[in-house]
């Protein structure tokens, strides 16, 4: 199980190195037994999460289904490629506020989806995303308080079937529109909080460096947006390191509480050292 | 597999050539054989040197032994061209055996009309006979991100035993834009299209028949799955409707079908859902929630609409978002 070495030698690998595309022979988890069935992939996935747990947290207490952070997705992929996800914050439950949530996928090559940090004050209560699910799998979401706890949720996501891949559907329009930016802003609902909700959409491959050039045969380097951050007048609401498990044309939709009327700022930093920024008025909040 | 299946398979094989021969005048020849692996495989004659295979209208597993889409045959004077090699090694060696009763002469080409495991996962056998592989120039770069996973992910579909044998093997000759087969007495017009189906979608015409083997470009009956560009496919519908063909054989539904209204229900289908899509992303629906309806009025329309509509309105949405 040569495979598994990078995961278990080593306790708390830097992120970067999880974030990293690491070559995973996905054969050798299930053995050579054909199509397996559903309790023992999530058996499957749980000896993984087992294995990599310490290498993102060290030996940390995590508290699982506390009912600070949940999590939802599909019960079945449709597309790999962009299986959406939600995670909800429940702040009552969590009231010196949340610092953190990582999102896991046990399977993919790179479990580590993404690991985004929360501004303080900035109210962010919902979250969602999408991933490419490689697999059947759990994908969970570990949220830290301010005060250092560890809560969990998890949902388990049957693989996709079919030829519908985790890649990039159309690779000459990705690499054209590349650093493209959209934020839209939705106005609070009137049955909510004040919180009101924006939606960011960046135009990149996210490539998994899991495929060689067909002329040269070397490996193409891996190609992803690595850091985000998202801010209003300079207070951050949301931050991400991010890898290769997020989908192509990364798109994050999340709820924030304005202060004041300052500007939405935006800086992505993909693995090529590229910048990409942008910035947007606050939109009218209605309030 | 159980003999019954195999009975049933061959009843309905026969069943089918039968009713073809009184609707075709063209139906001459036809090769069915039942391969060591309990294939039932019926290649029809669909005009003067040009044969089709139809593959059933089901997902890819281990009873129909991964031949769901429709192959081709064009025999000229001098060489034998085929159009993608199926889903698994069985099916292609039924297919070659087939193909040896149709003409002894050499398959000098194996054209894959895209990356999909059910067109190519027969390769190796070609490679076996000598066959040159020609696809899109896109095709290869397909392989690398997908080969594989699509070698994971069947394994459990369709089990160890029809993976056998089965490698991803990307094309040698590729097509830029055209290119021109001479099979000795014809000639073969191929042509790589911008993403649609998928970023690698290639066509082949006979123009001494006027037959376009047209790959998954075209459906008919069976739900169209995107895995490209929904707009780069509606953006090309008329360039494809515009191709002077006298009949087409689809990449999956009945052969051979009408051309161009094998096109109609294709086209309204995506304009269904780009519709269904556009009012979502519009009123701020999320894509979780969009998919659950869109192109919901064409349920009923479609075999497989279950399998594939929410995976369609998934790429769908995540495409039309940035309009």
């Amino acid at each position: 199980m040569q495979n598994h070495a990078y995961r278990s030698r080593q306790p708390a690998l830097p992120l970067a190195a999880i974030f990293a595309a690491i070559v995973l022979a996905v054969g050798t988890l299930f053995g050579s037994s054909g199509a397996a069935n559903a309790q023992q992939t999530t058996a499957s996935s749980d000896r993984i999460w087992q294995d990599l747990k310490g290498d993102v947290f060290g030996d940390r207490a995590i508290l699982v289904d506390s009912g600070v952070v949940r999590i939802e997705a599909p019960k079945r992929a449709q597309d790999a490629a962009i299986v959406p996800v939600d995670i909800y914050i429940d702040l009552a439950k969590a009231p010196d506020g949340i610092k953190s949530v990582t999102l896991i996928i046990d399977v993919n090559p790179a479990p580590v989806a993404a690991t985004f940090q929360i501004g303080k004050d900035a109210g962010v209560t919902h979250l969602s995303t999408r991933v490419r699910v490689n697999d059947y799998s759990y994908l969970r979401a570990i949220a830290e308080t301010q005060g250092g706890e560890l809560h969990m949720a998890q949902t388990f996501v049957k693989a996709s079937g079919g030829c519908s891949a985790p890649a990039v559907k159309n690779q000459d329009e990705a690499l054209a529109t590349m650093g493209q930016m959209k934020l839209r802003q939705f106005p609070p609902q009137e049955t909510m909080t004040k919180a009101q909700e924006l939606q960011l959409m960046i135009r990149h491959p996210n490539n998994s460096g899991l495929q060689r050039n067909p002329l040269t045969q070397y490996f193409i380097p891996a190609h992803f947006v690595q850091k985000l951050s998202i801010s209003q007048a300079d207070r951050p609401i949301l931050s991400m390191e991010g890898g290769i498990s997020i989908s192509e044309d990364p798109n994050f939709r999340f709820d924030f509480k304005a202060h004041g009327n300052g500007e939405i700022q935006v800086e992505a930093i993909d693995t090529d050292g590229k910048v990409f920024r942008n910035q947007w008025p606050l939109e009218a909040t209605g309030l | 597999m159980p003999i019954d299946r195999v009975r049933r398979k061959l009843v309905s094989g026969f069943a089918c050539t039968a009713v073809s021969a009184a609707m075709l005048p063209c139906c001459l020849g036809r090769a069915a054989l039942a391969a060591a692996g309990g294939l039932e495989f019926t290649v029809r004659n669909v005009a003067d040197g040009v044969f089709a295979f139809q593959g059933v209208d089901e997902l890819m597993n281990a009873a129909n032994q991964g031949a769901i889409s429709n192959l081709g045959v064009v025999v000229g004077t001098d060489a034998v061209a085929v159009i993608d090699s199926g889903g698994s090694m069985v099916e292609a060696n039924a297919f070659i055996a087939a193909i040896g009763k149709i003409s002894p002469k050499p398959v000098r080409y194996l054209i894959n009309t895209h990356m999909h495991p059910d067109h190519i996962f027969g390769n190796a056998a070609f490679r076996e006979i000598g066959a040159t592989i020609v696809g899109h120039h896109n095709l290869p770069r397909a392989l690398e991100a997908r080969g594989a996973f699509y070698l994971q992910s069947f394994r459990q579909q369709i089990g160890d035993a029809l993976m056998k044998g089965v490698e991803i093997i990307p094309p040698t000759m590729l097509v830029d834009d055209r290119l021109q087969l001479d099979l000795g007495g014809r000639v073969l017009e191929l042509q790589a299209w911008k993403a649609a189906h998928t970023d690698n979608d290639l066509t082949v015409f006979d123009s001494a028949t006027r037959t376009l083997f047209a790959g998954d470009l075209v459906f008919v009956g069976s739900l169209p799955t995107l895995d490209g560009s929904l707009l780069g496919w509606l953006r090309q519908m008329d360039a494809l409707a515009a191709i002077g063909a006298a009949r087409a054989v689809p990449g999956h539904g009945p052969v051979p079908a009408d051309w161009p209204e094998a096109l109609t229900a294709e086209r309204r289908y995506f304009e269904v859902l780009a519709r269904d899509i556009r009012r979502a992303i519009a009123d701020g629906m999320p894509l979780s929630e969009s998919v659950k309806t869109a192109g919901a009025s064409e349920r009923g329309k479609w075999r497989l609409f279950d399998e594939y509509n929410e995976r369609n309105a998934t790429a769908a949405f995540a495409e039309l978002e940035w309009e």
